[in-house]
């Protein structure tokens, strides 16, 4: 099969370029007021790094909670604001921004021969928006909290719950615009600004995928605003809308909010698979298995993911037609995914395997993905879901595909293009050993949830019956293994950036035009304009040969 | 896989020509929502059912729908924009008749009593 090749090792001495975007211009200001597509990526990625160990710190008070029976470390009020503020905190100001407003900001212009996006003003305001959106949801946290889980289900957000329901409403409205202003941004420049000869079908498969992310944010974010207005107005004014004393429908809020939230799940997991598309044929050394199906499937997943919402409701009285044409259509997203899935292992038949810590990410990403994914269907059968939503197995299911996923796909790109972003090679060594340490915690975290959530026990209650606890300890033991896999990146990247081997233009011996030029790459990204004359990821082989 | 070009980075072909309707057709226009500003308070007010059914929340949609419409063509000017933008606003219209229809299949289907 594949052909077993040892790390890729830089024995070329580089130097690093004397004029690029980070020695640009050192001043405080010149960050904060700049339109630089790569800077502004550099801001994001500070900013969600912030609030990932926020959300982080929430997840620990939580398997801290949980690993005694009784609910001896929280109070439930306490508890049900630790849980919530965690998926805020999370899903809103880490997750949905991650891959995208960081790797999508810093490559897209680059990936297509562009020297920036097409709005560089908007792409800066949308940072700030960002911030703000960010500081309010922090502000709610630490005013309080909030205690109606991430998804505020009407009425308890609208009528009973006395915490800060609004300003965090307020908070994830404001960054809601981020995410749209940032969509947009993606898809005028993907349209408008590609280099002569780079067609649809010569871009890179990261580019396609944020182009379908792009679509989503922009059509899906304006539905969770008006639904969050509206939870605001029913709450301030009493307007009846959700709540039935009013005359309201709990239900509809649950299909306004699903309606975003649900592809919200594939603006999260779609830029993550363009991560993984281009790793994979990188470290493979070899062109892509199945180019057009893995684009046409990121199209494909951006489409479904809108027809798909209601399988969150099954249990909660919608109508059983309605829960059958939705737990059909759910199936079918499988279809899309798989086939990303398939192509990827195709792309490893007969190539030069390397194994550099990019790649085992990306092992990772396709095992825990796969899982998720595939629990996902136990969740779209209508009968099995009555006996598992609401249980712990939900919880380990979309963990496997936000973190088993999602996290490690940004974690795989962060380290497949930091020599790109700071011009130096990470410490494989270490490098190695943490993404082991993600791989080996998270599974220890979230495969004991499964187990559990089968046996029964409910989501979003701090104490349970002791016969659940030797699974629960092993879960909490599996969440500071990998606390300490997110915590290590932290220490050798930093150290990186003074001691790291400097990298050149291409360590990886990739295609792709963010290769073409110098790492760290000049402020305008080319210094003569690209023209692409042939497909991406051209490494050598004949057309048809795989 | 490229070769380098020595121009300067091609920008966005903004389509800049944005075609500018006359005075009058926007006062036509503001005039025409206007009156449905008006048909829409009238409406208000009247007891309009059909079979037994109310049809004023129908009737204030289809008014503003009507006058949303209107916007959209003429203030915004998505009449004479390219094909891309017009695209990009029935996708968004689309997308709103999926949200509407597949509530719609709950809502017409559910045991209410």
């Amino acid at each position: 099969m594949s052909t077993a090749v040892t790390d890729v090792v830089v024995t070329e001495t580089h130097v690093m370029p004397e004029e690029h975007y980070l020695n640009a211009d050192h001043s405080l200001k010149s960050w904060l007021l700049t339109q630089d597509h790569k800077r502004i990526a550099i801001l994001y990625m500070l900013t969600i790094t912030f609030f990932f160990f926020v959300g982080g710190i929430m997840a620990s008070l939580v398997r801290l909670e949980l690993l005694t029976p009784a609910g001896d470390l929280l109070e439930s009020d306490t508890y049900n604001k630790a849980f919530t503020m965690h998926g805020v905190m999370m899903i809103f100001f880490f997750l949905i921004p991650s891959v995208p407003a960081t790797l999508g900001n810093f490559l897209i212009p680059m990936m297509i021969g562009a020297k920036d996006l097409a709005f560089p003003k908007i792409n800066l305001l949308s940072w700030y928006i960002f911030v703000v959106g960010a500081c309010f949801g922090l502000a709610a946290m630490i005013t309080g909290g909030v205690d109606t889980g991430w998804t505020f289900y009407a009425p308890l957000s609208t009528t009973y719950s006395n915490t800060n329901v609004i300003l965090t409403a307020v908070g994830i409205l404001i960054a809601g615009f981020a995410s749209i202003f940032t969509g947009l941004n993606f898809i005028v420049t993907i349209h408008k600004m590609r280099a002569p000869g780079q067609t649809w079908f010569r871009l890179p498969l990261f580019v396609w995928a944020h182009y379908a992310a792009s679509i989503i944010m922009v059509l899906g974010t304006p539905v969770i605003a008006i639904t969050l207005i509206l939870v605001a107005l029913e709450r301030g004014f009493h307007i009846g809308i959700f709540d039935p004393r009013l005359g309201g429908d709990p239900i509809l809020f649950q299909h306004m909010f699903w309606f975003y939230s649900h592809p919200a799940v594939y603006i999260m997991i779609l830029p993550g698979m363009g991560v993984i598309s281009e790793v994979v044929t990188t470290f493979s050394h070899k062109r892509i298995f199945g180019y057009k199906a893995i684009a046409f499937s990121s199209v494909a997943i951006a489409v479904f993911g809108f027809l798909v919402w209601a399988h969150h409701m099954f249990i909660a009285g919608i109508s059983m037609y309605a829960a059958l044409i939705f737990s059909l259509i759910s199936f079918l997203v499988a279809i899309p995914s798989a086939i990303k899935v398939f192509n990827w292992s195709a792309t490893l038949y007969k190539g030069s395997v390397r194994w550099n810590t990019p790649m085992l990410y990306a092992f990772g990403f396709i095992g825990l993905f796969t899982i998720g994914g595939l629990t996902g269907l136990f969740l779209a059968a209508l009968g099995l879901d009555v006996h598992l939503t609401e249980t712990y197995f939900i919880v380990a299911h979309f963990h496997y595909v936000m973190v088993g996923g999602m996290v490690l796909a940004y974690l795989c790109g962060i380290h497949h293009w930091w020599p790109k972003m700071t011009g130096r090679l990470y410490p494989e060594l270490p490098a190695k050993l943490s993404a082991l340490l993600v791989f080996v915690g998270f599974n220890l975290t979230f495969m004991p949830q499964f187990i559990l959530g089968y046996l029964g026990m409910p989501r979003r209650y701090h104490s349970y019956p002791p016969e659940w606890q030797v699974l629960n300890v092993l879960s909490t033991a599996g969440a500071s293994i990998l606390a300490i896999g997110f915590l290590l990146p932290m220490l050798y990247l930093v150290w990186s950036l003074k001691y790291g081997q400097v990298a050149g233009p291409n360590p990886w011996e990739s295609t792709g035009l963010e290769w073409e030029t110098s790492s760290p790459p000049p402020s305008h990204n080319f210094h003569e304009t690209p023209v692409v004359t042939s497909e991406p990821y051209n490494y050598g082989e004949k057309e048809g040969e795989v | 896989m490229t070769a380098h070009q020595q121009t300067e980075h091609q920008q966005p072909h903004h389509e800049s020509v944005h075609h500018i309707g006359s005075l009058f057709t926007y006062a036509l226009i503001f005039g025409a929502l206007l009156i449905g500003t008006g048909l829409t308070v009238w409406a208000a007010f009247q007891n309009i059912e059909v079979g037994g059914i109310s049809l004023n929340a129908p009737i204030a949609l289809i008014i503003a729908t009507v006058k949303a419409t209107l916007v959209v063509l003429y203030f915004m000017h998505v009449k004479d924009s390219s094909r891309l933008t017009k695209i990009t606003v029935i996708s968004g219209v689309f997308w709103l008749g999926i949200l509407l229809t597949l509530t719609m299949t709950d809502f017409l289907t559910r045991a209410w009593h």
